[in-house]
């Protein structure tokens, strides 16, 4: 029996649910606090701004969504085959391409900045 | 000691007499304090001799009187009655062919757990004069959980994967793979990941979780199918993207 090429989908998906795991709750409670209008000074635009323009900081955000569009869209295709729609293929071609296209448009507006 | 006069409605199907499973309802008076498996024997000894299902030790250990109560699956010697109120439904072993009333037939899962090996293969052979192999707590402890497996099959009852896709091998096949994988005296790894690393193999499981719920020793089945996926993954990248690195 040979062995499975999935690590190559799963990998990243793992890494994203870990990423998701981490950093999404924080980023949802930072906006939400940045909402109501409490930013603290190192959370301020221009300063968030100027981590953005940064390599390190393209990286990073980069990173945390590209990993995370990814992690969704492989466990929406676990989600969707798991509730009876057998067409895994088309499911995941559509998924991935949506996880590409937004990684994609991450990258052009990161690198605009 | 209280009483109880308990409803069950419990799967019937003879393969030489009828030609679908139906269910049958019994009325039987119980203790309180008595599990599923009790009423079962009652009815059996006073009310209905023809009821067929497995069972041994009646205290959680051999596995062998899983069935579904109420949709779940349980260890009907570890179920409660007076955790049910109304009328019990009992079935039997969910995804397992019936041979007869609860009683299944487990051959599929023989057949998956004699495949990934789940006994010691040794690094090399050491004979008896060299001595005992040692452990220390830290390596017992990186498997010790998964060897307290019981064969039950509840896990395979309650994962929709199987369910699904028959040919999964499954999480306490999976499970036990991983117990020896982990074992510091086993060399077998590489062996068993021709099965484990398959797509029938662990990459079936989506991590849905329903093994480790319902698993009566705690073994935690769904845990070890994610440390065989982030093993087999490292396996694949040093395989395919660091040729050096391979064994």
């Amino acid at each position: 029996m040979a062995k499975s090429n999935k690590p190559i989908i799963w990998f990243p998906f793992a890494a994203g649910g870990t990423v998701i795991a981490f950093f999404i709750p924080v980023i949802v409670l930072l906006t939400f606090m940045a909402a109501l209008g409490y930013v603290p000074t190192g959370l301020s635009y221009d300063s968030m701004r100027a981590f953005a323009g940064s390599g390190i900081g393209k990286l990073v955000i980069f990173g945390v969504i590209a990993l995370s569009l990814w992690s969704s869209a492989h466990r929406l295709r676990c989600t969707c085959y798991d509730f009876g729609l057998r067409a895994d293929t088309l499911v995941a071609n559509v998924l991935y391409l949506a996880a590409a296209a937004g990684s994609i448009a991450t990258a052009v507006y990161l690198l605009r900045i | 000691m209280k009483e109880r006069l308990v409803q069950m409605e419990i799967l019937r199907y003879n393969p030489d007499t009828d030609t679908e499973a139906y269910f049958q309802h019994y009325e039987v008076v119980c203790q309180e304090e008595w599990v599923v498996l009790d009423a079962l024997n009652k009815i059996k000894e006073t009310i209905d001799p023809t009821l067929n299902y497995r069972w041994s030790c009646h205290m959680a250990v051999c596995g062998s009187c899983g069935m579904m109560i109420n949709g779940d699956p349980k260890l009907s010697c570890h179920t409660f009655l007076r955790d049910y109120a109304g009328v019990i439904r009992v079935e039997p072993l969910a995804h397992f062919p019936i041979e007869r009333d609860l009683v299944t037939a487990p051959d599929d899962f023989m057949e998956k757990l004699k495949r990934v090996k789940p006994y010691l293969i040794p690094k090399a052979p050491k004979p008896i004069s060299e001595g005992e192999y040692k452990q220390t707590p830290a390596q017992l402890k990186r498997y010790h959980q998964f060897t307290l497996c019981i064969n039950c099959m509840l896990c395979y009852a309650a994962c929709p994967e199987y369910g699904l896709t028959p040919k999964f091998i499954g999480p306490a096949a999976l499970s036990l793979a991983h117990r020896y994988n982990q074992d510091s005296r086993d060399g077998g790894r590489d062996e068993r990941q021709e099965i484990i690393a398959s797509k029938e193999g662990v990459w079936e499981c989506t991590f849905v979780g329903a093994c480790s719920e319902v698993c009566p020793a705690h073994v935690d089945p769904a845990s070890a199918l994610q440390q065989i996926k982030i093993a087999s993954s490292i396996d694949w990248f040093q395989e395919h993207l660091m040729p050096w690195g391979k064994k």
